[in-house]
């Protein structure tokens, strides 16, 4: 018999990058956008494989959480965490997080999106 | 956009707004093609993963000791100034990730339902997801070459779709078609935006 099987399953591997953590320090939205200088490159060196990647693709261009979970090839939740450990530590700063929420901040928002559509 | 060095010259970067559009439909209906037709970029794959137990959404007799299941979301990426940029998300095709789903639509301006005329049967689950949420939303009839053209009151009655729900004709392969489906979306929301905000629809006059 073997060892008796973990309960987490194989979710544990994924999370092996984050140190066994699921649970972001804060929750960030999958579209929210993040950016990196080039101060903060440098730091995230010392960060480790994976941080040190997304710094440098977030220097290169704002991109969003979804976009660094594609590239790094990192599943959703697990680019979460290290995004939010980043952002925690300041080496990434976090644009847009909050929904907008008043009436005039949401449709100037839906007025911008549609004059974009239309110029494209 | 040079925000690394405004940021060590100690001016504040600018902020960056971003926006999506939820693109939804049931497996193979076209989602990712609609997409890709006006992504800046090819469409990329976000992979989020779930234990069988956890969720209870994954049929594990079907997948024998697999314990995690993987869930893949297409999107897309318009860059449409320094400081705005709208994303695109196609849900998972497969209706039991429901769950996904919610994580999608949270502070979405709108939806799509692509419906594919061939099998509008596929398109029930889609849209009963969406009658009960609160995220403006519109039906894109995705016609396919050689597919079978019903009316789109057809597709209403065939679909019990709202009549205060748009519809609108598409060809998920072609940009401009793609983009009057998006203009569609935002014009939906921004009209349901007006109508909350009086409190009512407008076109409920007396």
């Amino acid at each position: 018999m073997g060892q008796p099987q973990d309960p987490r399953g194989n979710l544990v591997r994924p999370y092996a990058v984050t140190r066994g953590r699921t649970e972001p320090r804060r929750d960030i939205p999958i579209e929210a956008v993040l950016v990196a200088s080039q101060a903060a490159v440098q730091e995230a060196r010392f960060a480790g494989h994976d941080k040190y990647r997304i710094a440098i693709l977030c220097e290169a261009k704002a991109q969003s959480l979804a976009e660094l979970s594609a590239h790094t090839r990192l599943p959703l939740g697990v680019a979460r965490v290290l995004v939010a450990d980043m952002v925690a530590d300041g080496l990434l700063s976090l644009h847009s997080a909050a929904p907008k929420k008043g009436f005039t901040e949401r449709m100037d928002l839906l007025e911008r999106v549609l004059s974009g559509l239309r110029k494209l | 956009m040079d925000f690394a060095s405004s940021e060590r010259a100690g001016a504040q970067p600018r902020e960056i707004t971003s926006a999506k559009i939820v693109i939804a439909g049931g497996f193979g209906v076209g989602k990712t093609t609609l997409v890709g037709a006006v992504s800046e970029i090819e469409p990329l794959t976000t992979e989020a993963l779930m234990t069988s137990a956890g969720q209870g959404v994954d049929d594990a007799s079907k997948v024998p000791g697999k314990e995690t299941t993987t869930v893949a979301m297409d999107f897309g990426r318009i860059t449409m100034a320094d400081d705005l940029i709208l994303y695109l998300f196609g849900t998972p095709g497969q209706t039991r990730f429901w769950f996904m789903w919610d994580e999608l639509i949270r502070g979405a301006v709108g939806a799509a339902v692509l419906v594919d005329t061939r099998r509008i049967a596929d398109a029930f689950a889609p849209l009963d997801y969406f009658e009960n949420r609160h995220l403006p939303y519109i039906v894109a009839l995705n016609c396919f070459d050689g597919a079978p053209r019903y009316e789109p009151d057809e597709v209403r009655e065939a679909l019990a779709i709202p009549s205060h729900v748009p519809m609108v004709l598409c060809d998920a392969r072609h940009r401009e078609s793609v983009k009057q489906v998006l203009v569609h979306v935002v014009e939906h929301a921004m009209a349901t935006l007006v109508a909350e905000q009086s409190g009512g629809y407008p076109a409920v006059v007396g």
